[in-house]
């Protein structure tokens, strides 16, 4: 038996993978990995790599003391397929994350988390 | 539609508050049964009159067994629907089905929690297993609500700040409420950020509290010492669980649930005399005012500026100081019907909004994620 949808995403990141499915019935990318199309109900849905580009949706600075680590980010960034995640985005300030910033995907490990998706800035920011 | 079996067919003959906002040494189920007791004096009936109980209590898995195990009944409709904050309105339409149809006579909704005391953090419920690698709280999707309002429509911290001042103003008219210091919008804007745009001045309390309301089939209300408050409207909506799956994080779905309470009713927004929207997060207050069409999308901060809800302004929003500045145990929604009720009765004091004929409770639950409407009126509304 074939592991589910969440399992299966898990194992594509290990592998270095970020994949995203997309419904055959309809051609609507999904985000989070389920088990029925949430658009059209189809369960037949392929997973795909996606251009792992994407833009942020909105964005805020999680206010944290320097001793336990420091402000980090907590973003929703909009994937140029359509489906929105929860992400941070890297390699700047957590403020100067800001909404409509075109960001790259990148696959992080840590701690128990196992893989999970994190993002670079692409370039300039620019209004959406 | 539904209006026919829910519109004037059930009131509220009891509500009762426990102590709060700080009771150490009180359990969840102590301060829940307090809360009832007080409801059921407030009635003017007694426990064993209960024949159906719905309840929802912080960290209890089979809330409406153990709330009547506690109280000793045994009720012959039981119902926990968790929805988070939003449970108790949303317990108001299936008691108001549940007593038309026959199925019990008097129906409790009960609530109890000891969040502060017993430093219990709301919010705690089984990670989203996309979401737990970002450290992500319960504030932070609030946050990005907040955040993506004014991207969008140049919402500003001022605005949303206006929203805290006005609870605080409320509940300076409370003589039980938590905080009763004066608060100013530049208070708010200089206030500790926790998370980006919200200020800990713009999040609710953590407050120990229960809640509890009794209602009856209204033709069996009458005989009760209180003027019955009537249920003449309410829905229940959802658009996701994460905040990650929220199509749009500026229209929550009280754009859905409003509408329908509202036809329900029969009533339209410049109908309602006083309104208790659950505000966790001062955006949460704009956010419904729009939803519920009491502004248009995107005015909300506008709409806000110049004290518009706080005492003396055009429409008077969480009389009792809200869960900015009354009380805010793990869920509040129980604590938007008992000050609905209260004002609808005339019992409000200080804070009593005149004349006031139709009120409307709204709760919020998770991230956004459920949304529940509920109208009530007194007598000459039906």
């Amino acid at each position: 038996m074939t592991p589910g949808p969440e399992l299966t995403y898990q194992n594509y990141l290990a592998a270095g993978e970020f994949r995203i499915q997309r419904c055959d019935q309809c051609a609507k990318h999904v985000f989070y990995p389920r088990v029925l199309c949430p658009a059209c109900g189809s369960s037949k849905l392929s997973w795909i790599r996606p251009s792992g580009t994407g833009t942020v949706y909105s964005t805020t600075v999680m206010r944290r003391k320097a001793e336990s680590g420091g402000d980090y980010n907590v973003c929703l960034v909009e994937l140029n397929e359509g489906p929105r995640l929860m992400s941070r985005v890297e390699g700047v300030p957590p403020q100067e994350v800001k909404i409509g910033m075109a960001v790259n995907a990148r696959i992080a490990s840590g701690g128990d988390e196992g893989h999970f998706v994190v993002f670079d800035p692409a370039g300039a920011a620019h209004g959406r | 539609m539904g209006a026919d079996t829910v519109r004037g067919r059930a009131a509220v003959v009891g509500v009762g508050l426990s102590e709060f906002p700080e009771v150490p040494g009180w359990s969840h189920f102590e301060l829940m049964a307090q809360a009832v007791d007080r409801a059921l004096a407030d009635a003017g009936i007694g426990k064993n009159d209960i024949d159906g109980v719905f309840a929802v209590v912080d960290r209890a898995s089979l809330p409406a067994a153990m709330v009547s195990e506690y109280l000793g009944i045994r009720p012959k409709v039981l119902e926990g629907t968790m929805l988070g904050g939003s449970s108790f309105v949303n317990f108001l339409q299936w008691a108001a089905l549940a007593l038309e149809a026959g199925l019990c006579e008097v129906a409790l909704i009960a609530y109890g929690s000891n969040a502060r005391s017993g430093r219990v953090r709301p919010g705690g419920t089984v990670p989203i297993p996309y979401e737990s690698a970002y450290g992500a709280r319960l504030v932070t999707s609030y946050a990005l609500a907040a955040a993506r309002h004014m991207h969008q429509y140049g919402t500003t911290r001022a605005q949303l700040a206006e929203v805290a001042v006005a609870a605080r103003a409320w509940a300076r008219k409370n003589p039980k409420a938590m905080m009763r210091d004066p608060l100013a919008i530049e208070d708010v804007l200089r206030s500790r950020m926790v998370s980006d745009p919200l200020t800990v001045a713009d999040c609710c309390l953590i407050t120990d509290g229960g809640g509890a309301v009794i209602m009856k089939r209204a033709d069996r209300a009458k005989d009760h010492s209180k003027k019955p408050v009537y249920l003449l409207g309410v829905a229940a909506e959802t658009s996701h669980q994460g905040i990650a799956q929220m199509e749009d994080l500026t229209v929550s779905a009280a754009a859905r649930s409003g509408p329908r309470a509202f036809a329900m009713a029969g009533l339209r927004p410049e109908d309602v005399d006083v309104l208790a929207l659950y505000d966790a997060f001062s955006i949460n207050t704009l956010l419904f005012l729009e939803d519920l069409g009491f502004c248009k999308k995107g005015e909300g901060g506008a709409f806000l500026s110049g004290g518009a809800i706080a005492p003396g302004g055009r429409l008077p929003v969480n009389t009792n100081g809200g869960g900015l500045s009354c009380l805010h145990p793990g869920m509040y929604g129980v604590f938007t019907i008992i000050e609905t009720v209260t004002q609808l009765r005339g019992e409000a004091g200080e804070r009593q909004v005149r004349d006031a004929k139709v009120g409307l409770a709204h709760g919020n639950g998770g991230s956004l994620s459920t949304q529940v409407t509920s109208i009530f009126g007194t007598a000459e509304t039906l």
